[in-house]
């Protein structure tokens, strides 16, 4: 839909490394969708489709046609991309 | 024996041609759950909204049995909305409800909007929503609409798949 913000976060209930990105993406205004996994690493196959790898955080942006995980990745991607200083 | 079923107080609830009202709530699949209003459903297609009790009460079972063995989700996209927690609705997923996205209204909120409330009798500070069917098109005007009158209730499946073969 079109309506739909073009930041997916693939997350997981109470992770603190979620809410990492969680707060970065609130500290830059961004709009994004939450989709929340199952706790069991095993259960997470729609986060290994898309990212390669069932752990979480997981982003999808598709302004930049792009997946990542590791939030430490994902925080240095969100400072570079929406930060304002490259 | 004889005794009487229990009665329940008369739901207003929206009515066919009524429009239905639209909510946010998580909606759940078999891989993730994320925030949808049900107009964003809609937009997409008739939606079968079905309302029933917590996940694992019999009655719950007992409708997303016959749900499957009528293939609706095939026909029609089928929605469930009960307060059970996105865990929940994961495991009866699991288990049942082929192919169909499961609404988690744990406050109850929804069946308040859709005046099907039911309090528990015995679970204090527990309302859920009593079984209903809503059989919605496009623009969330009711096609069809059953609200259990009596505890516990079940819908008229062939009604109801009679409906859904107009939509």
């Amino acid at each position: 839909m079109s309506d739909e913000p073009p930041i997916t976060l693939y997350r997981l209930q109470a992770c603190p490394f979620c809410e990492r990105v969680v707060r970065k993406l609130d500290e830059y205004g961004l709009d994004y969708r939450s989709r929340f996994v199952e706790p069991m690493h095993s259960e997470r196959d729609v986060v290994k489709r898309i990212s390669g790898k069932r752990s979480v955080p997981a982003i999808v942006d598709e302004n930049a046609g792009l997946t990542m995980s590791e939030s430490g990745n994902i925080v240095e991607y969100l400072e570079k991309t929406y930060g304002g200083e490259a | 024996m004889e005794f009487d079923v229990v009665e329940l107080p008369e739901a207003d609830h929206p009515e066919v041609g009524d429009t239905a009202p639209d909510f946010t709530r998580p909606l759940v699949n078999e891989a993730f759950w994320e925030g949808r209003s049900l107009s964003s459903l809609t937009a997409e297609g008739p939606v079968l909204l079905v309302a029933h009790p917590m996940d694992g009460a019999f009655p719950a079972t007992y409708v997303w049995n016959e749900i499957d063995d009528r293939e609706w989700a095939d026909a029609v996209d089928v929605v469930g909305l009960s307060i059970s927690t996105p865990y929940e609705h994961g495991s009866l997923l699991d288990e049942r409800a082929d192919g169909a996205r499961l609404f988690s209204d744990p406050g109850a909120g929804v069946a308040e909007q859709y005046g099907i409330e039911h309090d528990l009798d015995g679970m204090a500070g527990i309302t859920e929503h009593r079984p209903a069917i809503f059989l919605l098109d496009e623009d969330r005007t009711v096609e069809y609409a059953w609200v259990a009158s009596e505890w516990p209730d079940f819908p008229d499946y062939d009604a109801v798949e009679a409906a859904i073969e107009d939509v």
